[in-house]
């Protein structure tokens, strides 16, 4: 049993923005809601459901792009009154004027998808809005369990079923494992009446973008795996047990910038840094 | 006899609140959606409606049919009459004796409802019907010998003031179940309302041997409107006539006596459902309802007005979604009530309003929306099971004789046998077909019995734009519920792809090739066979022939089960049921199966894909279930050249 979200009733009214774009059915190819974006909305309106009626906790489900996209539909039919829409050119560069949004409307909570399903798809949408607005971000997340006096308990969804418990300090940006819970059935009557509450913003067009040619993504050929288990209980083990990292080191009791040295200089072992 | 004003005013009385009862009834309907009939017409043919269309239905129970000419032509003619003889005082022997003559025959009527009443079959409903036929009786009998003095019988002015009172109070209780009770709501509601239904039933084509079973569609411009609701949320929501039409109800509990997902324990019975959409128009409880519960589900919880929604309070959405819209409940009915027509009216609300089609609900629509097909497979890959037949398409002939419809079944591979038995049959009797391929796309029949008519809309015009490309002069498919697509529900969208083309089922296809010498069958050496009617071939199509006359052709021997024809039983997939999954304490595919045990065959022919998973999903021992294609296809003669 998954504990029931709750966001206290000490805490002031909390904002929430889930972040939607243009899905793409792996099949078909044909535009749809995306699945972890969609996954985001549906945290976010569970997270509202409180049953408490004096609260003032507000959802807004923005989009940067064409706001006459079938796409959105999708996301209104889960039962959206309206869907916020920051048009811009889908090719332009979207972050820039979601950052602007976002600092202006100041939410406590921004729900993303990891990746997007189509264009770029390189998941550093989240990753760059944090960086913009100067929040933590927390990835794959599969649950937030609650909010309470500005601080919310998240889930983050690690291989293999595990999760992890994180108490993070509103506001934050957290993006959306598949692991959150499927998001509710997108009926047609609410999706063609739901308003698109557009916002004209300023885009800079993707220069670098413009060259580049979109091909679908192909699998990469799989490594064979070789079955070294000889018994039940070692495939048992080898298909449910944690891998465990090789190397790297626990720093619990030293000081925080021993710690911070000790990431520094692995990320410059790694190349990360130059 | 003393107080001569008493009895006329007696009458006027119940005349009088007989018409305001009516008019506030008639407004209860009126409260619902318009609809586009014709009154006048309606009304002139509805004594027509009631002596056929509606006298054959009840015929099938002789006792029955018998018994309510009796009673109620009996009670027809005496309401003429006793408003000649006793209201207008008319003083004829002739009509003082014609009189009694329909009395009496409505008394022996009577005597018969009462019997039949004796020892109730549980499908009836008891409460205030239990009180019916003695009020026939009072009513029949009162007036009797009310009339005795009038037809000279007896002298004017015979009895005391007892016999007066008695026959007063038996007056009052006779035509206060009978004028009164008929428009206020009693047992008798059935004559005035069922009237009026047959004059103004949504589905005229019904009448005169007709056959009507194609959904209507739903206006989908109501999605882009403020306050419009797709589907039926509230009891007003319903056509006015359908409202009309649940008020028809007699709850004699045939529909109960068949419905598939009744007897396997599902949380539907066809009867109270219409009982509650009554509750629903005239508002109040269903706590007066005296027959069978919904299986699981106690009486008297249940709440609803003309004006609240009908799944908050009324009915659970779970009874709406065990139908498998097999259609035996209408085909049944003495009253031609539409079951099935309401039920999706109301899933039409719960899927394209409320997002709430339940369990894998959601996910096939989702797929059928992004792929066309209901398993969410590569759009791309419709035809890789045929990738060995070297079939023509229609994108490269353009024309040909028989486009081959080739259904959903194209992705599942015991469906795939039958679809391959039947292009061996086509190849070897020369048929000029060709396929649709990639073009092709799912025909929507799972949409729409799922509530969402805007995907069978898109999926229907779409389809239909494919088809207008080419040239053909008949469409075969194997899958029944495209069969009844294509034939019964293309119609509605302003497209002429369809014009002049023959839709068939396989099986009728199948058997004109038989019987023209096209293909030649070796005799059927493989024992005792019985035949499953699909229900979207035989009832919602009225294809009960060809099939058998295949059978037959091949020298095989129908050994016939019980529930076949247009009383078939479903298998229990139709509908998007096996999709909804509602629990009961039975599966429908178990129960048929033991329908065929019973005949004791070893193998049961079908004519249906659906079907075919149903029963095959039946555990063994059992049968074999084998499409009729696929039995052909093993007698097929094989021509020495």
């Amino acid at each position: 049993m998954q504990p029931k979200q709750s966001i206290a009733a000490t805490d002031k009214d909390v904002k929430i923005v889930s972040l939607i774009s243009v899905g793409k059915h792996p099949q078909s190819g044909r535009v749809r809601r995306a699945d972890q974006d969609s996954r985001a909305v549906e945290l976010g309106m569970k997270l509202l459901d409180t049953g408490d009626s004096t609260r003032g906790d507000s959802l807004v489900v923005l989009h940067a792009g064409d706001p006459k996209e079938p796409g959105l539909r999708g996301y209104a039919g889960m039962g959206l009154n309206s869907v916020r829409v920051l048009e811009l050119d889908p090719a332009a560069d979207a972050v820039a004027p979601l950052g602007e949004y976002l600092q202006q409307f100041a939410p406590d909570i921004v729900l993303t998808g990891v990746r997007a399903e189509g264009g770029e798809s390189s998941g550093m949408v989240p990753y760059q809005l944090a960086e913009k607005l100067g929040w933590p971000i927390v990835p794959r997340v599969a649950d937030i369990i609650s909010v309470e006096a500005g601080v919310a308990e998240v889930l983050q969804a690690l291989p293999r079923g595990q999760r992890r418990s994180l108490k993070i300090r509103l506001p934050f940006i957290a993006s959306i494992d598949s692991a959150a819970q499927d998001a509710r059935q997108s009926a047609y009557g609410p999706a063609s009446r739901a308003m698109m509450d557009i916002e004209v913003v300023d885009s800079s067009t993707d220069q670098l973008r413009e060259s580049w040619s979109e091909a679908p993504a192909k699998k990469r050929p799989k490594r064979l795996k070789v079955i070294k288990a000889k018994t039940a209980a070692e495939r048992f083990k080898a298909a449910t047990a944690k891998s465990q990292g090789e190397g790297g080191k626990v720093m619990q009791n030293e000081s925080a910038a021993e710690q911070a040295q000790a990431i520094f200089d692995l990320l410059l072992e790694e190349g990360v840094l130059r | 006899m003393i107080f001569e004003w008493l009895h006329p005013f007696l009458i006027v009385t119940a005349l009088v609140l007989m018409v305001i009862g009516a008019v506030r009834r008639v407004n209860l309907w009126r409260a619902g959606q318009s609809d586009q009939i014709d009154l006048i017409a309606g009304l002139m043919a509805m004594p027509g409606r009631y002596l056929h269309d509606l006298h054959d239905i009840v015929e099938r129970d002789k006792y029955m049919s018998k018994t309510h000419a009796a009673t109620g032509g009996g009670f027809v003619l005496s309401a003429v009459l006793i408003i000649l003889v006793h209201l207008l005082g008319i003083d004829s022997q002739i009509l003082a004796w014609a009189l009694m003559a329909s009395l009496a025959l409505m008394f022996v009527g009577a005597l018969f409802v009462f019997k039949r009443r004796l020892n109730p079959p549980s499908r009836i409903s008891k409460g205030p019907w239990m009180r019916l036929p003695k009020s026939l009786l009072a009513f029949a009998g009162a007036f009797f010998v009310l009339t005795l003095p009038a037809a000279g019988v007896l002298p004017e002015g015979t009895g005391g003031v007892l016999l007066t009172l008695v026959l007063t109070g038996l007056i009052i209780w006779g035509m206060g179940e009978l004028f009164f009770g008929m428009t206020w709501g009693g047992p008798m509601k059935h004559a005035f309302a069922g009237a009026l239904h047959l004059a103004f039933h949504r589905r005229q084509d019904r009448f005169g041997a007709g056959r009507s079973t194609g959904l209507k569609p739903v206006d989908l411009s109501l999605a882009h409107e403020v306050g419009g609701v797709l589907g039926v949320a509230k009891p007003t929501d319903f056509k006015w006539n359908q409202l009309l039409g649940f008020d028809a109800c007699v709850q004699c509990g045939k529909c109960e006596a068949v419905c598939p997902a009744f007897a396997a324990g599902q949380p539907l019975n066809p009867k109270k459902l219409i009982q509650d959409m009554v509750v629903g128009l005239a508002g109040g409880t269903d706590a007066n309802y005296a027959g069978s519960a919904y299986p699981g589900k106690d009486v008297g919880n249940a709440k609803g007005g003309p004006n609240q929604i009908i799944t908050e309070g009324l009915l659970d959405p779970e009874t709406l979604w065990s139908c498998t819209t097999c259609r035996a409940c209408v085909e049944e009915c003495p009253m031609m009530i539409e079951h099935v027509d309401a039920i999706v009216d109301m899933r039409r609300y719960l899927t394209m309003e409320k997002g709430q089609t339940p369990n894998k609900g959601a996910e096939v629509l989702d797929n059928i929306i992004a792929t066309d097909n209901p398993n969410g497979y590569a759009p791309a890959s419709r035809t890789n099971w045929a990738a060995d037949q070297n079939l023509p398409l229609m994108r490269d002939v353009k024309e040909a004789q028989v486009l081959f419809w080739v259904s959903d079944g194209a992705f599942d591979m015991r469906s795939q046998r039958i679809l391959r038995a039947f292009v061996k049959l086509m190849k070897a009797a020369n048929v000029d077909f060709a396929v649709l391929g990639d073009e092709e796309l799912d025909c929507g029949d799972v949409a729409r019995r799922l509530g969402d008519d805007a995907t069978f809309q898109s999926l229907a015009t779409r389809n239909l734009a494919v088809l207008s490309q080419y040239k053909f002069s008949k469409i075969v498919t194997t899958d029944p519920h495209a069969y009844h697509c294509l034939r019964n529900e293309y119609n509605d969208f302003g497209s002429d792809a369809l014009n002049g083309v023959e839709v068939l089922h396989h099986t009728s296809f199948l058997n004109e090739l038989v019987q023209q010498g096209s293909l030649k069958l070796n005799n059927f050496t493989g024992g005792k066979v019985t035949y499953h009617d699909p229900c979207y071939l035989g009832r919602y199509n009225g294809e009960y022939e060809a099939p058998r006359e295949l059978l037959r052709s091949m020298g095989i021997e129908i050994a016939e089960m019980e529930r076949s024809g247009f009383r078939s039983r479903c298998c229990g997939g139709g509908g998007g049921a096996p999709i909804t999954d509602i629990p009961g304490e039975r599966r429908i595919a178990d129960m048929r199966m033991e329908d065929v045990n019973t005949t004791g065959a070893e193998l049961v022919a079908v004519g249906c894909q659906q079907c075919t998973a149903m029963l095959e999903g039946v555990v063994e021992p059992r049968p074999q279930v084998k499409d009729i294609a696929e039995i052909l296809v093993d007698q097929l003669a094989e021509e020495l050249h």
